[in-house]
């Protein structure tokens, strides 16, 4: 177990450093600087700008030098946000986008959990096909499509909820659907094939066999039994929820780090690109090393590797 | 004689749990089929968009700003006066260039370095996976945006950008389907007839691990038209107006979304464009799967 968890943290390393180095090698050689302005910058202010963020430098030191920040926790300065660097903004608005992705996620288990059961258990019949249909179109469903549609219906329409806020429980509800829809959908169709596989086995029918209830046959056994598909995409999931949840926190104006990203990516703030993206790596490399622990626990064959 | 081997060969391990598999329900069927005359219908539209749109694609009328559908203007017309459906057709183009060419360079990409990795085996393999690993590893979105900064934002650009990314998927597939199919008795036969390895690879080997990679094929293409009408949602994809191209359903969706409160039939065509054509491929994509793969049924 020691030495699987010691690869994994070693590969987790690695990527955290492959993307390092590929974000400042493609910024650097990307046509275009981050102090181009539309009227173009007397020489003089530019070398002074390039002097103050040592941009003057070669290359390798830039590197050296940005590399060494990130080991001891610096991530740089921003060039657009002059009273903050890249740690303060992550420290600001990393909660906020880790509370929108917590509440997806428990959105997203809600709705699949119940729904992949009915469809699982009443397999074949107009319920199962149904809800099955609307999993098809919940991963189909961009994100933006999807919070456009829910802003308009409730927030313009009906008046319900008031877009555009990050401050009462209520605002957080219609991003949280956005968000939470097609990972809710997937594991809907991915926990309904599972628990079909599941039923079929032979401990079900012992279980049966010996008079448990229907309910706990269910719950207890098939769906527990069911649950280790649903961890092995739990890593990819979290991706996906981290590049929606960039999508959503522009649809919705929510202050998160991914709305700060793609302002970041217009204004060619590299420092703050890099950041971002060295801190969505580390969040996706945690959540891949959480999985990779409960897969451990849960399925002896991969510790003994 | 090549056609009795390949009838048998993949597909002889017995099915998991024969009888209790129906085959596709009909309602799926039906739907499969519309799905594959709807990407057909928009494939050729989009292609014919020249000829068959009803206005011509920049033209401004000024003085029928943001109208609602009418006979004239069958989605309406968009802040600057011009016609929705036009505008659509055009969208078309890009969109569906875009998910086509992605899927099939990753396709190319990626199926090559499976089929070379899985083939090769030993410290290669091992080496070439721990690069697949690494961009497995690595956040697509931002990838995408990122390169995309790189090679622009025209029609070219994002497609090298996404196609860049996106081979990893493949190329962990076909090594697999390799890894498979290397244990096969014809492969053994082959060999043993002293083939080059580039002929098994690619005579032997190939043909009978088409049909999964055809599976991942339709649905990468939905997955590249999300990511790119995503990406020129938020003002990151195609942005460049000097194109005859048209513009992409997502920088379409954009533009409604600014005028949604009052005029939302200019975000709801595009949008509706954009669902259906994922719908339409990933029903497409599981009802492949099911055809071509009764294993995972």
């Amino acid at each position: 177990m020691a030495r699987f968890l010691l690869k994994r943290i070693f590969h987790g390393a690695l990527v955290l450093w492959a993307v390092a180095t590929l974000t400042f090698v493609l910024l650097h050689v990307t046509p275009g600087g981050p102090f181009d302005r539309e009227r173009k910058l007397p020489p003089e202010v530019v070398a002074n700008l390039e002097a103050k963020y040592q941009l003057d430098e070669s290359l390798p030191k830039q590197y050296l030098r940005y590399v060494t920040g990130i080991l001891q926790g610096d991530l740089g300065p921003s060039y657009k946000y002059l009273d903050r660097g890249v740690n303060e903004i992550v420290r600001d608005t990393l909660p906020t986008s880790a509370l929108l992705g917590v509440l997806a996620i428990a959105f997203a288990l809600l709705v699949s959990l119940p729904v992949g059961l009915f469809a699982a258990y009443y397999r074949g019949s107009w319920i199962d096909r149904c809800l099955m249909m609307w999993a098809s179109f919940g991963i189909s469903m961009p994100h933006f499509i999807l919070g456009a549609v829910l802003i308009w219906a409730f927030a313009l329409q009906l008046g319900w909820f008031q877009a555009g806020r990050w401050d009462t429980f209520s605002s957080a509800f219609l991003p949280t659907i956005t968000l939470g829809a097609a990972p809710a959908a997937y594991l809907s169709a991915l926990l309904r094939s599972s628990l079909i596989e599941a039923l079929r086995e032979d401990f079900i029918r012992t279980a049966r066999a010996k008079g448990i209830k229907e309910s706990l046959v269910l719950v207890k056994h098939a769906l527990s039994h069911s649950l280790i598909p649903v961890l092995t995409v739990m890593g990819p999931l979290t991706a996906s929820l981290l590049a929606g949840s960039f999508v959503v926190e522009y649809v919705f104006a929510i202050p998160g780090m991914g709305r700060f990203f793609i302002t970041a990516v217009t204004d060619r703030d590299y420092p703050l690109i890099m950041g971002v993206t060295l801190i969505y790596t580390a969040l996706l490399v945690c959540a891949n090393f959480i999985v990779d622990l409960f897969y451990g626990f849960i399925d002896p064959r991969i510790r003994t590797e | 004689m090549a056609s009795s081997i390949r009838e048998y060969a993949p597909n002889d391990a017995p099915m998991k749990t024969p009888g209790i598999q129906h085959r596709t329900a009909p309602v799926f069927d039906v739907l499969a089929t519309a799905s594959a005359v709807f990407i057909l219908i928009a494939l050729v539209t989009g292609f014919a968009a020249p000829w068959i749109s009803p206005y011509d694609s920049g033209g401004l009328q000024e003085h029928n700003l943001l109208e609602t559908p009418s006979w004239n203007h069958w989605m309406g017309t968009d802040a600057l006066g011009r016609d929705l459906l036009t505008r659509v057709l055009f969208g078309a183009r890009v969109s569906l260039t875009v998910g086509m060419g992605t899927a099939f360079m990753a396709l190319i990409i990626g199926t090559a370095y499976g089929l070379v990795s899985g083939f090769k085996g030993g410290n290669i393999d091992n080496l070439m996976m721990r690069i697949v690993d690494i961009f497995y590893g690595l956040p697509d979105m931002l990838m995408f945006i990122l390169l995309s900064l790189l090679f622009g934002k025209s029609v070219g650009g994002l497609l090298l950008a996404l196609g860049l990314v996106s081979w990893v998927r493949f190329a962990r597939i076909s090594r697999g389907q390799v890894l498979q199919a290397k244990e096969f008795v014809y492969v053994e036969g082959a060999r043993a007839l002293g083939a080059s390895w580039r002929r098994i690879l690619l005579r032997h080997i190939l043909p009978n691990i088409l049909a999964p990679i055809l599976v991942t094929l339709t649905f990468s293409i939905p997955t590249a038209i999300l990511a790119e009408s995503t990406l020129s949602f938020i003002g990151l994809g195609i942005n460049d107006p000097y194109s005859n191209w048209g513009t992409s359903w997502g920088t379409l969706a954009q533009d409604g979304w600014r005028a949604m409160r009052a005029y939302p039939h200019v975000i709801f065509f595009p949008a509706a464009a954009i669902v259906l054509t994922i719908l339409a491929f990933n029903t497409l994509g599981n009802a492949l799967r099911d055809v071509l793969d009764p294993k995972t049924r």
